[in-house]
C-alpha cells in the first residue's frame, strides 16, 4: 500500500498528490511515468511523475478529474493509501546538450512540462515557458514555472489570464522575433501538440511531444498503448512516452484516445455530474 | 485385472451451451470413483514410456498406482518430487504430445488420462491441505527472482525449501504471470494459483509486486543489495502484430491486452473499473492456446467468434482439448485463411477484415508444408473487433539494462542446460529463454535452475 502524504487542489479540476514510494522516488526522472490503482477493483492508470523528493521518499503526481478513476482518486485524502503504485516507467526526457529550449504546456499538461523545465533550467539551459489555459481559474503552477524559466508566457483562450490566444500564437511570435531554439518540448492535449508540431515543422525546429495513450501494464506486454510514429508502430510505455512530434500520427492517436470514452463516460456520469467541463480534448 | 476399456473415463464437463456464457471452470474433475476406474487402465509398464514423454520425468505409473491403492497423499508426494504445480499442469499441459502420446494404451484406443489423474490427485490434496507449511530456517543466503510466472514460482519454492531467503520481484500488481493474466478462469481457476502462491509465502518467500526490474532496480543493483544469485523468469514478452494496414484501428487488440483486461483486471465483472469495448463479431487471428483462450473469452462476452488460421486444423499448435472445447462452444474456424487488411469506418472503428485463402505448398525448413496464397480468393469477414494472437518477441528491458548478458538473434537470453547465463550468478529460464513455450517447461527450468543456484552458492 502506498500512502498519500499530501494532497492539494491546484484548481477546481486539478489535484496534486504526494505519494510515499521511496524506491520510485530514488529512480524517477523527468519525463517518466507511474501506473497506479486506487483500490482492488481499480483500473491501472498511468500518470506522469510531476516531481519527486528522494530524501523524503515521495513522488508527486498531478491529475485532472476527467473520469471515474480520477474521480475515485480525488476522493482519497492525506493518510489514505493507494492499492498499487508502480514505476518509474518509460524513458526519461533527453536533455543533454540542450542550450535553449521552448517548453510548451497546455492545461494539466503543464504538470508534466514542469519537471522537464526544471531539469533543463537546472543544467543551465535557457528555458522559455509558454503555457496555455482556458481561463484564469484553471491556471496551475505559475510560481513554479516562473522559478525555472527565463521567460514565461501565459496564454488563455478568453484573455482572463496573461495574453489572449493559443500557445501556438505565442510560440510563433517568439520564433518570428528571432529566438532560436535547439528544441521545442510540447506537452498538453493531443490537439495542442499536433498544432505545435505543425508550426515548428515549418521552421524546421526539432519538437518532442509526450504521449499518454490508454495503457495497462506499462512494460510492453499488452501493446494497448501503440501509436504510429514515422510509419512504424511504437509502444508508448517502453519506446516513449516522448516522441518526435513531426513523426507522430496525431489523428490516429486522437481516435485511439477516444477508444473507451463511451464506456468510461458512462461509468463516470453514473457517479458524478461535477465536471461537465472536464473536456480532455481541450486544455 | 486392468480396466481394458479403449476409452478414457469421461471427464464431467459443464454443458457447452451453458459454459459458453459463464467464466466457471469447464472441466469439473474426476470423482474418486472415476479416478480409480481410470487408474485401472494403466498397465504399469516396466519400461515406462510415458515418463520419457514428460518434460520433468514424473514417475507416472507409480503415482497412478497409488490412486489404484487409494493412497492419494502418497500419489501427491510422488508428483511433488518432480513438479511444483501439479494442479496447474494437470489442467494445462499438452498431454497429447507428451506423456499420453507415448502411452501403450494409445496404440489401440485412447491413452490413459494421465493429465486428468494428475489434476485429481492435486485437487484432493489441496482440498485437504488446510495448514500451510512452516517457514524453513534460513541458511543466510539471499536469492532474487525476477518474474512470478510458473518458472519463477517453482524456482522460488525449491530454493526456499533448501533454506534460501528468496525475494520475487514482479512487475504487475498480482503474482502468477501468465497463470493469472493469460490463462482464463474457466480453464485454470485463479484460486488454484493463489493457493500455490500462499504456500510459497508461508515458506518464507517474499513477493514484491509493482517492481519492474530494469526500471525500479537493475540486476546489478540487486547484487549490491546483497542477493548472491538472480534468476530471470520474465516470460515471453511483447506481442507481435502482422504489420498489415488497419492494425491500429479501434477494436484491434493483442491477445495479451484482451486477456489481461479480462483475466487480470476482471473487466467482465460489473464492479471492475477496467473498460471493455462491446463487440458483436470478433475475429481471432492465430492457432495457439492463446488464440483459443481469447476466442473462448470473447464468446463468453456474447460475441460471435471466428478463428482465422493460415495453416490447417491439423497444424494448429493449441492443445487438442482446447480446440475441441472451442468448437463445442460454437466458435467458427476458418483455417487456411490469412488476413491482409483490417477495414475501418470514418471514426477508425473496425468494421471488417479482408482475408485470402491459402493452400499448402512445398514443405519449408521446418518440414511443415508452407501455406501459399490462392489466387483471387480474397473475401471480407464482417467483424467489429480483431484479436491478434500470432506470438511474442522478448522484452528488451532486462537485456538492455544488464551489461554482459548475452541474448540470441531473437533477443532470448542464452543459457546452458542448467540455466546459467553469460553473467556469473545470473541464471534464467522459462519463456524468457525458450520463447513462448509451456507451463511445464517453464516450471522444469525453474527447478533445474534452483539446483544450479544452490550448487553455485555452496561452491563460492
Ligand atoms: C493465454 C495463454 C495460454 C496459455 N496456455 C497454455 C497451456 O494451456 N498449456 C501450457 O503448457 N502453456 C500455456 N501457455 C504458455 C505458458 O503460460 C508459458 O509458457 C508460461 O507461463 C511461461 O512461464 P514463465 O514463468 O517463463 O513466464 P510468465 O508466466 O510469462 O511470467 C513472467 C512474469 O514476469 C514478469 N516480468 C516480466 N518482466 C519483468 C521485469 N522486468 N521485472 C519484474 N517482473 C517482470 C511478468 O509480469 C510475469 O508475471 C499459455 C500462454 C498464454 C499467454
Ligand atoms: S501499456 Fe501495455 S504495452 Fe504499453
Amino acid at each position: 500500500m502506498f500512502k498519500i502524504v499530501k494532497k492539494e487542489s491546484l484548481n477546481p479540476t486539478v489535484t496534486r498528490m504526494w505519494i510515499e514510494a521511496p524506491r520510485v522516488a530514488k529512480k524517477a526522472q523527468a519525463g517518466q511515468f507511474i501506473i497506479l490503482r486506487v483500490d482492488e477493483q481499480g483500473e491501472r492508470m498511468p500518470l506522469t511523475v510531476a516531481d519527486c523528493d528522494p530524501t523524503a521518499g515521495t513522488v508527486s503526481v498531478i491529475f485532472q478529474i476527467v473520469g471515474a478513476t480520477t474521480q475515485k482518486l480525488n476522493a482519497l485524502n492525506e493518510g489514505d493509501c493507494l492499492q498499487d503504485f508502480v514505476g518509474p516507467l518509460g524513458r526519461a526526457t533527453e536533455t543533454e546538450g540542450l542550450k535553449k529550449v521552448a517548453v510548451v504546456g497546455g492545461g494539466v499538461g503543464c504538470a508534466i512540462a514542469y519537471p522537464v523545465a526544471k531539469k533543463l533550467y537546472g543544467q543551465g539551459c535557457e528555458v522559455h515557458a509558454i503555457v496555455g489555459f482556458r481561463n484564469r481559474d484553471l491556471v496551475i503552477l505559475e510560481e513554479a514555472f516562473r522559478a525555472v524559466s527565463h521567460r514565461y508566457e501565459l496564454m488563455s483562450d478568453d484573455g482572463s489570464a496573461g495574453k489572449k490566444g493559443l500557445v501556438t500564437d505565442a510560440l510563433k511570435a517568439l520564433i518570428e522575433s528571432g529566438e532560436q531554439y535547439d528544441e521545442v518540448i510540447a506537452i498538453g492535449p493531443l490537439i495542442m501538440m499536433k498544432f505545435v508540431s505543425a508550426l515548428t515543422k515549418e521552421y524546421g525546429i526539432k519538437t518532442i511531444v509526450s504521449m499518454n495513450p490508454v495503457m495497462i501494464d506499462g512494460t510492453g506486454m499488452c501493446g494497448g498503448c501503440r501509436l504510429s510514429v514515422g510509419g512504424e508502430v511504437k509502444f508508448a510505455c517502453v519506446d516513449g512516452p516522448e516522441f518526435d512530434g513531426h513523426l507522430v500520427d496525431f489523428d490516429e492517436a486522437m481516435e485511439r484516445a477516444a477508444m473507451y470514452r463511451d464506456t468510461e463516460r458512462h461509468a463516470y456520469e453514473d457517479t458524478c455530474n461535477l465536471l461537465k467541463k472536464g473536456d480532455e480534448a481541450h486544455g | 485385472m486392468a480396466n481394458m476399456s479403449p476409452k478414457k473415463a469421461v471427464m464431467p464437463h459443464q454443458p457447452a451451451e451453458v459454459r459458453n456464457k459463464n467464466f466457471d471452470e469447464v472441466a469439473l474433475g474426476y470423482t474418486a470413483q472415476i479416478a480409480k476406474e481410470e487408474a485401472e487402465r494403466c498397465l504399469d509398464c516396466r519400461h515406462k514410456p510415458c515418463v520419457d514423454g514428460c518434460p520433468v520425468r514424473i514417475d507416472i505409473p507409480r503415482f497412478i498406482k497409488q490412486i489404484r491403492e487409494g493412497d492419494e497423499e502418497r500419489a501427491y508426494r510422488i508428483l511433488s518430487l518432480s513438479t511444483s504445480l501439479p494442479a496447474v499442469c494437470g489442467r494445462v499441459c499438452p498431454q497429447e504430445s507428451q506423456c499420453e502420446q507415448r502411452c501403450v494404451r494409445g496404440l489401440k484406443g485412447e491413452p490413459v488420462a494421465i493429465g486428468r489423474l494428475e489434476r485429481y490427485v492435486a485437487d484432493r490434496h489441496n482440498e485437504k491441505a488446510k495448514v500451510w507449511p512452516d517457514p524453513i530456517a534460513s541458511n543466510g543466503h539471499k536469492v532474487a527472482i525476477i518474474g512470478s510466472g510458473p518458472s519463477g514460482l517453482s524456482c522460488a519454492g525449491d530454493l526456499a525449501r533448501m533454506g534460501y531467503e528468496v525475494t520475487i520481484f514482479e512487475a504487475l500488481h498480482t503474482p502468477g504471470g501468465v497463470l493469472v493474466y493469460g490463462i482464463p478462469e474457466f480453464r485454470l481457476p485463479k484460486a488454484i494459483v493463489e493457493k500455490e502462491i500462499k504456500g510459497l509465502t508461508a515458506l518464507g518467500v517474499k513477493i514484491e509486486t509493482n517492481s519492474v526490474v530494469g526500471k525500479l532496480i537493475s540486476v546489478d543493483e540487486l547484487f549490491e543489495e546483497g542477493f548472491e544469485a538472480v534468476y530471470i523468469a520474465t516470460g515471453a514478452g511483447l506481442p507481435r502484430f502482422m504489420n498489415i494496414p488497419g492494425e491500429n484501428l479501434k477494436g484491434v487488440y493483442s491477445a495479451n491486452e484482451f486477456l489481461t483486461r479480462i483475466n487480470l483486471m476482471k473487466a467482465y465483472l460489473p464492479d471492475s473499473d477496467t473498460p471493455l469495448r462491446p463487440a458483436k463479431h470478433v475475429a481471432v487471428v492465430g492457432g495457439g492456446n492463446v488464440a483459443m483462450d481469447a476466442a473462448r473469452c470473447a464468446k463468453r462476452l456474447g460475441a460471435e467468434v471466428t478463428v482465422v488460421y493460415r495453416r490447417g486444423l491439423e497444424e494448429m499448435p493449441a492443445r487438442k482439448e482446447e480446440i475441441d472445447h472451442a468448437m463445442e462452444e460454437g466458435i467458427v474456424f476458418k483455417t487456411l485463411c490469412n488476413p491482409t487488411e483490417i477495414l475501418g469506418d470514418e471514426h477508425k472503428n473496425v468494421m471488417g477484415m479482408t482475408c485470402v485463402e491459402m493452400e499448402l505448398g512445398q514443405p519449408d525448413e521446418s518440414g511443415r508444408r508452407r501455406p501459399v496464397v490462392k489466387e483471387g480468393s480474397e473475401f471480407t469477414l464482417e467483424v467489429d473487433a480483431v484479436i491478434m494472437s500470432i506470438g511474442t518477441s522478448p522484452n528488451p528491458l532486462i537485456r538492455t539494462t544488464t551489461p554482459g548478458l548475452d541474448t540470441d538473434r531473437r533477443g532470448c537470453i542464452i543459457t546452458d542446460r542448467r540455466g546459467q547465463t553469460s553473467r556469473e550468478g545470473v541464471f534464467a529460464g522459462g519463456d524468457a529463454v525458450s520463447g513462448a513455450a509451456t507451463v511445464i517447461l517453464a516450471m522444469g527450468a525453474g527447478k533445474t535452475a534452483a539446483a544450479a543456484i544452490h550448487e553455485y552458492i555452496q561452491s563460492k
